[in-house]
């Protein structure tokens, strides 16, 4: 996020796509109510009749997949306008001209063709946000996981940096991460781009430098990402280690995540559980749970935070960092003679510029009134940075995207009619490994449903509560129907929670060509009655 | 403005009782949650203002210049210990068991701290206790004072308006639209209700289970890191011997300030779960998994990328680091594939 979750209180106006936020992030969705309760206004743009949705004063029922021509008739309504920030573009941005004359085409009358959305509706939200001091963006996945996932996102940049939305209080584009420390896997180099602290590993001078830290030389060239991995298995990938992921109930298409992972030579599987994933495995080693591990992780307002334990693990299992540096020792890898969580980490800082203030002693006594830590901190007298881009951008200037819209890699057609959307709920969470075996969980959620607008059950010959077969071009699942107005009609959304219900059979259709997202949130499929 | 004889400052729009607890006065309080709207329900905080015919409620009175206060006076106290008095005599219980919320003790604290052990005040008791099989939350309402922190807090800080009053007076009653069970409301079992309620009214359901099990020693409290989303709220993990008994919200907490949610709040017996791997477990040549050492499973791991490496190069391996260990695990993991065999062959999940 460029700002922090305590601005969620501050803007004017708030613009919420691809985030089902009352359930993905509940405790961050408080501070938009108490927004909305002091004023704010707030605009959704979410294919479903979400939680959010129904708190807004203006609701945007875009088609899946269309955000794009959403955002690019927005912006050609401020654009034509003029409501733009002449100072902050001139100062700030570069690219502006090209981006005038690019967006001149994409009339909101042309977004309501793609999108489905009221062109009047797409006017009126653009001049909300275009005339707003203070308006912010939040997303999710809704918005990363298409194959036009890229484009999305330069969309809402472009949005921001006409209008100056970015670097001030109560402003900026704000992605709300999903898991407890996806940000700290990304701030430790855990990427096939970037070295810990997101120094780029095509730059020779960071090769050097972690030459002199590991003491061998690492590619200058971009490692493949886990997607193309798994799609290389068996064929030039032989072996994987997996730490804490569940890849085959969390990733699309599992056919063919599932003979990708079987037909490696070795797979080692570090887990709290015998996950589906982890029956695969040759080796699987116990690990330490939440709870019983000490260490620290990175939230989605980049804030750095004290993981502790509380208990004893459960028989022999160890903290992943032992295991780890266990098998590199074996192997005869150097560097890996840690006996605490506490030097692995003053490590990472040492070799992060954005962690370079912190150390383990500074996370171990929090934040206090001086000291955020949100990264980057810089150095140790720096408190840290809960605002980004507030004088400048890191590279520069903002850069306008000319964007074009894209179809889904695959759309609706006589097989399969009918738009399939996946996400979370608010009681289970991602493959129910943890709250799957939490008591009580079961008693607000005890299984999935596939939810299908009432006017549609008629049109597939479907019963409210009864079991259908909804199939894609990858495979077919049975799902139990329920009727509910959530879904608009022609879609239908299920969560991939459920091992029973395993609806990332279906997924899989593309991916993002830069970032290899997979389009989890697009899957053209077909519904019979059973 | 002066509280019991000194010159202190305030700023403007702030409460008596907020100055008054910024200079360590300590003013009795049941209705108030720092993090709420004032409310002025429980008149325990109290203050004598000069000028004013009556003690005023500090917690609803805003600072202004000139004001002249007196947090403790002899007849300020008798005030309140009849106020107390009057609040106990209608709850069936006030030492309720720690486990039953964040807050519960507050009433049996004030209590103790006035040496209030038992009443002459006799008479009807109001609240009837609500029967809902939901496993979370006990409403328990003939320990209820009407306080509504419960109420404001699901307003205020959740924005749900899951629950509300019914009827006024000595018939006040919380409740739910239709005064249903919370499934059937808008309530999301974030189990804010149960961690302002300051008698203990509403309670943890989940740990009061524990109750049985829970030895004489004390509860410990450890400050972690919710496990779930992005979020990163602080929690209090309580634990009894090697036991995680409950959840307490952190109020301090930089990214909740106290709010959680179901998930945060209820769902972390998953650590204790039977099913947990609790040994190495390698793959036999009958295809089977078997129990082993650590020292025969990461021999036969490591074994394994060595030989791989050796067959078909330092292209042939990968790593996927995890988004819910600690930044240690992950940091380590692209160590394991950068220092190990030179590739960028790293990534983590967050590309699903």
């Amino acid at each position: 996020m460029s700002n922090p979750l305590v601005d969620m209180q501050k803007p004017d106006v708030i613009f919420c796509i691809g985030t089902n936020m009352t359930e993905c992030h509940p405790v961050a969705a408080t501070g938009l109510k108490k927004a909305i309760a002091r004023g704010a206004k707030l605009i959704v743009a979410d294919p479903r009749r979400i939680g959010l949705a129904e708190m807004s004063h203006l609701y945007l029922p875009l088609r899946v997949g269309s955000d794009t021509a959403l955002l690019l008739g927005m912006a050609h309504v401020i654009a034509r306008e003029g409501m733009i920030d002449e100072e902050f573009i001139e100062n700030r941005t570069t690219g502006f001209d090209d981006f005038f004359e690019h967006i001149s085409q994409w009339t909101p009358e042309w977004a309501e063709t793609i999108t489905g959305v009221p062109a009047k509706d797409i006017e009126t939200a653009a001049v909300w946000y275009g005339t707003s001091n203070k308006a912010a963006i939040y997303y999710t996945l809704g918005i990363t996981e298409h194959i036009c996932g890229v484009e999305n996102v330069q969309s809402l940049c472009n949005l921001a940096l006409m209008t100056g939305n970015i670097g001030r209080e109560g402003t900026g584009i704000n992605p709300m991460r999903g898991q407890n420390n996806i940000q700290g896997a990304g701030d430790s180099g855990a990427l096939p781009n970037n070295y810990p602290g997101f120094q780029s590993v095509t730059d020779p001078k960071n090769q050097e430098k972690f030459k002199a830290e590991y003491g061998r030389t690492i590619d200058l060239e971009k490692g493949i990402t886990k997607v193309t991995a798994l799609e290389l298995c068996g064929d030039s990938i032989h072996a994987m280690l997996i730490d804490g992921e569940n890849t085959l109930l969390s990733d699309p298409d599992r056919e063919h995540c599932e003979h990708a992972l079987r037909s490696l030579d070795h797979l080692v599987v570090i887990d709290i559980f015998l996950t589906e994933t982890a029956e695969l495995a040759d080796v699987v080693l116990p690990a330490s749970a939440w709870g019983e591990t000490d260490g620290v992780c990175a939230n989605t307002e980049r804030r750095v935070q004290r993981m502790r334990a509380a208990v004893q693990p459960p028989g022999n299992a160890k903290p992943d960092w032992w295991i780890i540096s266990e098998i590199a020792k074996w192997m005869g890898i150097k560097g890996f003679e840690f006996d605490s969580p506490e030097p692995i980490f003053n490590e990472l800082c040492r070799l992060s510029p954005i962690y370079a203030g912190l150390d383990w002693e500074r996370i171990e006594n929090g934040v206090t009134d001086e000291l955020n830590n949100q990264w980057p901190v810089p150095h140790k007298d720096h408190p840290g940075t809960p605002r980004l881009h507030e004088e400048a951008f890191v590279n520069g200037k903002g850069i306008f995207s000319n964007v074009h819209y894209r179809d889904p890699a695959e759309t609706i057609s006589d097989d399969f009619p009918v738009w399939l959307t996946t996400g979370r709920r608010l009681q289970s969470y991602h493959t129910r490994t943890q709250t799957g075996r939490s008591q009580g969980i079961d008693y607000l959620l005890p299984e999935e449903s596939l939810e299908v607008n009432p006017a549609d059950l008629e049109k597939w010959k479907l019963s409210d509560g009864e079991w259908c077969k909804m199939s894609s071009a990858r495979g077919s699942i049975n799902i139990k129907v329920k009727s509910t107005n959530r879904s608009p009609r022609g879609t239908v959304f299920a969560s991939f929670s459920f091992a029973d219900v395993p609806v990332n059979l279906l997924t899989g259709s593309g991916y993002d060509p830069v970032t290899h997202t997979a389009e989890l949130k697009v899957c053209p499929v077909k519904l019979e009655p059973l | 403005m002066q509280i019991d004889g000194i010159e202190v400052t305030f700023t403007e729009g702030e409460t008596v009782l907020e100055v008054a607890q910024r200079y360590e006065k300590e003013i009795p309080t049941l209705c108030y949650d720092p993090r709420l709207d004032p409310f002025g329900g429980c008149r325990l905080c109290i203050v004598a203002l000069e000028g004013a015919r009556n003690p005023v409620a500090s917690c609803t009175t805003k600072a202004t210049s000139g004001m002249v206060i007196e947090t403790t006076t002899d007849e300020i106290e008798t005030y309140r210990k009849t106020l107390l008095e009057m609040v106990i005599s209608e709850n069936r219980e006030i030492d309720v068991h720690p486990l039953r919320g964040y807050a519960s003790g507050e009433l049996a604290n004030l209590c103790n701290k006035y040496e209030i052990h038992e009443t002459e005040i006799t008479g009807a008791k109001s609240g009837i206790s609500k029967e809902d099989d939901n496993p979370f939350i006990l409403r328990d309402y003939e320990l209820c004072i009407s306080c509504y922190r419960c109420v404001r807090v699901c307003a205020e800080q959740e924005g749900d308006h899951a629950i509300n009053v019914m009827n006024r007076g000595f018939h006040t009653q919380i409740t739910t639209e239709f005064d249903g069970l919370l499934k059937d409301s808008a309530c999301t079992f974030c189990g804010q209700c149960i961690q302002t309620c300051p008698t203990g009214a509403l309670a943890d359901k989940k740990a009061l289970r524990a109750v049985d099990e829970v030895a004489d020693t004390p509860l410990n409290k450890t400050r972690t890191i919710c496990p779930y989303c992005g979020v990163g709220c602080s929690v209090d993990v309580l634990t009894n011997e090697n036991t995680i008994v409950g959840i307490h919200p952190a109020m301090d907490g930089p990214a909740n300030q106290g709010a959680l949610c179901v998930k945060g709040q209820f769902a972390y017996d998953f650590v204790q779960h039977p099913d947990r791997l609790k040994t190495p477990l390698v793959r036999g040549d009958d295809g089977k998994f078997h129990e082993t050492t650590w020292e025969d499973a990461l021999h036969k791991a490591a074994d394994g990328f060595k030989k791989v490496h050796a067959e078909h190069g330092r292209y042939s391996i990968y790593g996927i680091a995890s988004g819910r260990a600690p930044s240690e695990a992950a940091y380590l993991m692209q160590k394991f594939i950068r220092a190990g065999f030179g590739t960028n062959y790293i990534d983590n999940c967050s590309r699903a």
